[in-house]
């Protein structure tokens, strides 16, 4: 039976490897199917997907869980925390993509967590006062930074006028009063920002009764080189003041962050976060397999060891330093390796989690595998290339973990 | 494998005192708070996954699951009722059943004999056949599925139960010999001498003593196997079309994730709650299959 499964088909794929697309040897290709893999930008995103995996995947995991093992170790409710860290671990790498997917929705209103990505960046940049204002004028002019800039340009004892329109009701901030239009001072650059709309409509451009100013707003002076001299900020009235500007010619603006639109949410399943969100949802999974494993060791540690150390006047992280971590080495290896190996053989995650758009990015050697072999091209030789060179890349690690096994019983 | 917890003698401590004790509890209180915010946030996905399934479609468009917190009359198990009544579903998780409990006890009965074998009969060539299921650990099953495509197709075992169960079977063995027989060869071999002296035939020895013996390391290996086949994906989806597990089944649904959240989100739920209850029912064997399964 094994012969069946497993013997035979070894030697076909590393056969078949050779040869071309279709059929059950097809025609003889050489070593075109592994130039394939190493030239197709698909199958090159793959290996170098892989890459990331093994670099970031069993260092954080093993770390994770010795930090996570460790910390346990003094409180009393361990076995409560352990079971919910190793949850994960029982449940399918299926049904963490569906779970995960949930978690990752990119509507802040919808997933989880961007709708806490949304609560941190509220507090670090705040959706600005105006997020849906626009020009009143053609001669205030959006930019791409998202500032507006007066095209008219300005002197010192000039006036700029800069009215805004598209703003609710509701949007205009409480402490607005009736905009006054600003009286010209010698060597000064002042000005208005506005809410340039009253009921009926109004004329745009002048400031008039009922006609609210713009608190709080970021408005700036700009030189003929687009530098930033003066910046202040607009009074309850909406009026505000550049004070002594050198002769010269001079732009006025309204800075972006006053029309910064609220955060939207990260594409957490986009094409640039694929990878990095696949990683968290892994290491979520894992990090209970390496506590438990890990936890194993340090319950089978000698206690004498840890005592001596502390009696001899150790503190806490020196005794982690020097004496837990040296003697948990083998463990930690263990759960190394063993994460190196679980991790070249990824795929049922990345599966379920990246969507059909973005799998290409979030490619990893299996699922191209899967992917090359079984999905669309259904191209056998490519595929059994791939699968002899995931074979390669796991031999090494694998007969290490077994030699290793071998020992320990 | 790491060994048990030694016991730890617990000795009563002079300075217990109830002031002490406080003290004590002050001083770890970063350290809890730390751990519990940690514990909820390895819990919140899987609670997420829980409420979003017992959300009618209508209330998670533009809006997530923890809306429940301040309206918990939303919650509704219509979702549920629904999937029971859902043909293709229960198809699906009769087909995961079949696959997961008839993998498992082929792979628990040839694993068991073949280890019995290779630990206690003498045969030649013995050291090497066992040297060459060692080596079969290495292959990743991927180097498999396309030639067993072929196989399949004209043996007529492609998309059928049996025929995804037969090759778990046939990925689990290597494993389950190396297991089970490293872990007879550390049976005491005097009860086993006394029983041959007593004229007691093989079949009976390996009924009578090496399956009771081998319990603990059995029933890690069954639990895990079962586990591990539960949740396929891979194999099911290459060998299956019609005849597919309950992974496979809602893999078919993603296309339409945002639409078909009110079924994928139950399902998903039901296809772990079969590993939950066998993870809390058998802890203990799960962690000793998990530590011994390091190597595949």
């Amino acid at each position: 039976m094994l012969g069946v499964w497993m013997v035979y088909p070894a030697v076909y794929t590393i056969i078949r490897s050779f040869f071309g697309q279709t059929g059950f040897i097809g025609t003889w290709v050489g070593i075109d199917n592994y130039k394939t893999l190493f030239t197709t930008h698909t199958l090159l995103t793959a290996i170098k997907n892989n890459a990331i995996w093994v670099a970031v995947v069993p260092a954080f995991v093993t770390a994770l869980g010795l930090i996570f093992a460790v910390l346990t170790e003094r409180v009393r409710w361990a076995v409560v925390f352990k079971t919910f860290v190793f949850l994960p671990m029982a449940i399918s790498a299926f049904a963490t993509g569906v779970t995960w997917r949930i978690m990752y929705q990119q509507d802040p209103s919808v997933g989880a967590i961007n709708a806490l990505s949304k609560t941190v960046a509220g507090v670090f940049s705040p959706a600005g006062v105006l997020s849906s204002a626009s020009p009143s004028t053609p001669s205030l002019q959006a930019t791409s930074s998202g500032a507006m800039v007066l095209k008219t340009a300005t002197h010192p004892g000039g006036i700029v006028l800069l009215g805004l329109t598209g703003i609710a009701p509701d949007q205009v901030p409480k402490s607005a009063t009736q905009a006054v239009a600003p009286a010209a001072k010698p060597g000064d650059v002042v000005g208005t920002v506005w809410r340039d709309f009253k009921p009926g409509g109004g004329k745009a451009g002048v400031v008039e009764k009922q006609e609210l100013g713009l608190p709080g707003v970021t408005v700036q002076l700009k030189d003929a080189s687009g530098k930033t001299v003066q910046s202040t900020k607009s009074k309850p009235d909406g009026t505000f003041d550049f004070a002594k500007i050198p002769q010269g010619t001079y732009n006025a603006a309204i800075g972006a962050q006053t029309f910064a639109k609220p955060f939207g949410g990260f594409s957490w399943l986009g094409s640039k976060l694929i990878t990095p969100s696949l990683l968290i949802a892994y290491i979520w999974i894992w990090a209970g397999f390496s506590m438990v494993v890990i936890g194993a060791g340090l319950a089978a540690m000698p206690r004498d060891v840890l005592e001596a150390a502390r009696t001899d006047g150790a503190t806490e992280l020196q005794v982690f330093r020097r004496v837990t971590v040296p003697l948990l080495a083998p463990v930690l290896s263990v759960v190394f390796v063993t994460m190196i190996i679980n991790v070249l053989k990824v795929f049922d995650i990345v599966f379920a989690l990246a969507p059909e758009s973005t799998q290409a990015n979030a490619n990893v050697i299996a699922l191209a595998m899967y992917r090359t072999a079984f999905q669309g091209g259904q191209n056998f030789g490519v595929g059994s290339a791939i699968a002899v060179f995931l074979f390669l890349l796991v031999i090494p690690v694998l007969a290490l973990n077994i030699r290793r096994f071998k020992r320990d019983v | 494998m790491a060994a048990a917890a030694p016991a730890i003698e617990i000795v009563p401590d002079p300075r217990d005192t109830t002031a002490a004790k406080i003290l004590r509890a002050v001083a770890k209180t970063p350290l809890n708070i730390f751990l519990i915010v940690i514990g909820a946030l390895w819990l919140v996905p899987t609670i997420g996954l829980f409420i979003t399934s017992i959300l009618p479609a209508s209330a998670l468009a533009g809006k997530g699951w923890w809306q429940v917190f301040s309206k918990p009359s939303l919650a509704t198990w219509s979702n549920y009722d629904a999937l029971f009544h859902n043909h293709g579903l229960i198809t699906a998780l009769k087909t995961t059943a079949y696959i997961a409990v008839g993998n498992t006890l082929l792979v628990v009965v040839l694993g068991a004999m073949a280890g019995y074998a290779f630990a206690w009969l003498e045969f030649p060539g013995r050291d090497w056949a066992f040297i060459g299921v060692i080596a079969l650990l290495v292959v990743p099953l991927q180097m498999a599925l396309i030639p067993m495509f072929r196989v399949y197709d004209k043996l007529h075992l492609y998309d059928t139960w049996y025929g995804i169960a037969l090759f778990h079977v046939a990925f689990g063995l290597p494993f389950a010999i190396f297991l089970l027989r490293n872990f007879f060869v550390g049976l005491p071999k005097d009860i086993l001498e006394s029983a041959r002296i007593d004229g007691a035939s093989e079949i009976k020895i390996f009924l009578r003593l090496i399956l009771p013996l081998g319990l603990p390391a059995i029933a890690s290996l069954a639990i895990f196997q079962f586990l591990w086949t539960w949740n396929d994906l891979l194999v099911a989806l290459t060998f299956g079309q019609n005849t597919t597990p309950i992974t496979v089944w809602i893999a078919g649904q993603l296309r339409e994730f945002g639409t078909s959240i009110d079924i994928i989100a139950p399902a998903s739920f039901i296809s772990l709650v079969v590993p939950l209850a066998v993870f809390f029912a058998f802890q203990r064997y799960f962690v000793q299959g998990l530590l011994a399964g390091s190597v595949k």
